[in-house]
């Protein structure tokens, strides 16, 4: 165990620590707070990974734009403020089933992988790193993708208009 | 390196994902428990990609792709959520009836087209 397994250590213990209070928290702003917590420490995780343009990317989208987005629809749903009783069913399915699917995976890593250290490699995840291939490489996905976005919310804002 | 921690942290994660998606009723937390689940698939990539021997960034340009897919996905599924509860005035998931009642004349599918 080195300095930097410790650290994914102890920021792996804030994401789930986070993540839980996301499932299992019963007011439903906080949830939304929580999920910044969880994504945030992610990002910190990325940037140990060393990629340092998916971790940015991470804080961009994902804390910048998707929490927000999905703290206005709080808003607009009229979300009410303070502890909401009837949040959630039984855990008891869903927790038999979340716990066979982590169950599942971390035997599946743990197979897979075992106790293999592996030497980080040095500028990995820098913008250029990353930015050569998609525009090589990866390119017709990449503009797919665009499009899809796009479409995706040209639809979202059809959806939202209703009929008139 | 051990590559086994932020698999742990993934696999326990997408496990709440689960949990999450399973259990709420509120369908603005379903949608956060989604994106629990591709945060974890995320990390998956991030660290297989940290493992590779070469310097080649495939796994990270994945993850780049599922963040603008989860983004497309979010927009989506929250004008649905929120026409849903313009229409049905509820936003539990288990409250909205799935069909029209019988006999009762389409007027919310008129509004929606």
């Amino acid at each position: 165990m080195t300095g930097l397994d410790f650290l994914l250590a102890g920021i792996g213990l804030v994401v789930v620590g986070a993540g839980w209070a996301v499932v299992a928290t019963n007011q439903v702003v906080r949830a939304g707070l929580w999920l910044v917590v969880c994504l945030g420490a992610l990002a910190a995780e990325f940037l140990l990974l060393t990629a340092e343009l998916v971790a940015w990317t991470q804080v961009l989208i994902y804390l910048g734009a998707v929490v927000v987005l999905l703290l206005f629809a709080v808003m607009l749903t009229r979300a009410p403020i303070g502890p909401s009783p009837d949040l959630d069913r039984k855990i008891g399915p869903a927790g038999i089933v979340g716990v066979g699917v982590g169950l599942g995976l971390g035997t599946l890593f743990s197979v897979a992988y075992g106790w293999t250290r592996y030497d980080l490699p040095a500028q990995h995840g820098s913008a250029e790193v990353v930015g050569g291939p998609i525009f090589t490489t990866w390119v017709l996905p990449f503009e797919v993708v665009s499009v899809l976005l796009l479409s995706a919310l040209v639809g979202a804002v059809v959806v939202s208009r209703g009929s008139k | 390196m051990h590559p086994l921690i932020p698999y742990a942290v993934a696999s326990i994660l997408f496990g709440l994902g689960v949990v999450g998606v399973l259990r709420r009723r509120n369908a603005i937390l379903l949608l956060m428990a989604v994106e629990l689940m591709l945060n974890a698939v995320n990390l998956v990539f991030i660290t297989a990609n940290a493992t590779l021997p070469k310097a080649e960034p495939t796994g990270q340009i994945f993850t780049l792709f599922v963040i603008v897919i989860a983004a497309a996905e979010i927009g989506v599924g929250l004008a649905v959520v929120l026409q849903l509860f313009r229409l049905k005035a509820a936003i539990n998931v288990d409250e909205i009836p799935l069909a029209e009642p019988a006999g009762e004349p389409e007027k919310e599918v008129a509004d929606a087209g």
